[in-house]
C-alpha cells in the first residue's frame, strides 16, 4: 500500500515522533501523518478524516486506547480502519483485551523498527 | 536532590534489582541505541538534578524512578529522538518521562504475575536542585546504579506494602 495516511495516538509527543520515524524506517510510503494526544482527540480526527492506519497507545489521559478502539467502530469514516496498539502494557491479558476491543495488532514498548514492520505490514495487507 | 534516607533495603524481592537493571538496559538499547553499563566500582551519585517517576498500583504498589544529571538527561532525549534537543524543556521532560514509563512497563512485564496485576501511572518529571523526595514506601527499596556515557543513572524501586 502506497502513500498511506497514518494517525498516531500517544500522550507523549516524543513517542509520536519515534513511532513515525519507525514507520518510515520500516519502509512505509506515508503521505500524511496525523497526531492526537489521547483517544478523544483521535476520535475527533477520525470523524473528519479517513486514515489508512492507526497506531495507538493504551495508557492516556481523557480517553484511553482501549476505549478509543471500541468507540472507533461507531465512526462511519473509519469503520474497519486497522488499529495497532503500541504500549508499555505488554501482558497477555492486555493483548487479549486490545484484540477483543477491535485492535488488529499489538507492539510492546520498547520496540525496534523491525518489530514495527513485522506487526504493521501484515495488518496493512489485511492479514489477521 | 536526595532520596529518602530512612528506607530499608527491600526484603523478599530477590533478583528484582537485576530485573530492574535489565529492564532499563533493554529500553536504552532498543529506544536510544545506547548501552547502560555496570560501573566497575562505587559511583558518586551527586548532582542528579532531574528525576522521572512512574507510580505502580495493584499487586505491586510503589514508585519506579530514574535520576540523572540534566546534562545526561539531555543526551538521553537526543539519543531517543535522533536529534539534538535543548538541555532542558518540555521535549526533554517528555523523553525522560517516557524512558521511565518504558522501564517500569518492561520491569513489571518481566516479573511473573505483575504484567496483568499492576497498573502504571503517567510519568512525572521533577528537575532542579536542593530538594528531597519523601516517599511513603514502607516495604523497602531497590537501587541499581548504571552508567550512561560515563554518567550515573540511578534506578530506584520504592515499594509500598
Amino acid at each position: 500500500m502506497d502513500n498511506i495516511r497514518v494517525l498516531i495516538v500517544d500522550d507523549s509527543s516524543v513517542m509520536r515522533k519515534i513511532v513515525e520515524r519507525s514507520l518510515r524506517q520500516a519502509g512505509l510510503s506515508i503521505s500524511q501523518v496525523l497526531e492526537a494526544g489521547n483517544g478523544a482527540e483521535a476520535l475527533g480526527t477520525c470523524k473528519d478524516t479517513k486514515v489508512d492506519l492507526i497506531l495507538c497507545d493504551i495508557n492516556m489521559p481523557v480517553m484511553d486506547g482501549l476505549e478509543f478502539v471500541k468507540s472507533l467502530a461507531g465512526v462511519e469514516n473509519n469503520k474497519g480502519t486497522p488499529v495497532v496498539m503500541i504500549t508499555t502494557e505488554g501482558s497477555e491479558g492486555h493483548v487479549v483485551q486490545a484484540l477483543a476491543a477491535g485492535a488488529r495488532g499489538y507492539i510492546r514498548k520498547p520496540f525496534t523498527p523491525d518489530q514495527v514492520k513485522e506487526h504493521v505490514l501484515p495488518v496493512l495487507a489485511g492479514k489477521p | 536532590m536526595s532520596a529518602n534516607p530512612t528506607l530499608a533495603p527491600s526484603e523478599g524481592h530477590e533478583g528484582w534489582s537485576t530485573i530492574l537493571q535489565q529492564a532499563a538496559q533493554e529500553v536504552f538499547q532498543l529506544m536510544l541505541s545506547s548501552t547502560l553499563t555496570v560501573p566497575p566500582g562505587t559511583v558518586e551519585d551527586k548532582d542528579l538534578d532531574i528525576v522521572s517517576m512512574v507510580g505502580l498500583a495493584g499487586q505491586l504498589c510503589g514508585i519506579i524512578s530514574i535520576r540523572s544529571s540534566l546534562k545526561s538527561a539531555g543526551r538521553m532525549a537526543s539519543a531517543m529522538l535522533g536529534a539534538e534537543i535543548a538541555d532542558s524543556g518540555p521535549e526533554m521532560w517528555d523523553a525522560v518521562g517516557e524512558i521511565c514509563n518504558m522501564v517500569a512497563g518492561n520491569f513489571k512485564n518481566k516479573v511473573p504475575g505483575l504484567g496483568d496485576g499492576c497498573m502504571l501511572s503517567v510519568p512525572t518529571v521533577i528537575s532542579g536542585e536542593n530538594y528531597r523526595l519523601h516517599s511513603m514506601a514502607d516495604a523497602g527499596v531497590i537501587h541499581a546504579v548504571l552508567l550512561f556515557q560515563e554518567d550515573p543513572v540511578v534506578l530506584t524501586l520504592e515499594i509500598h506494602s
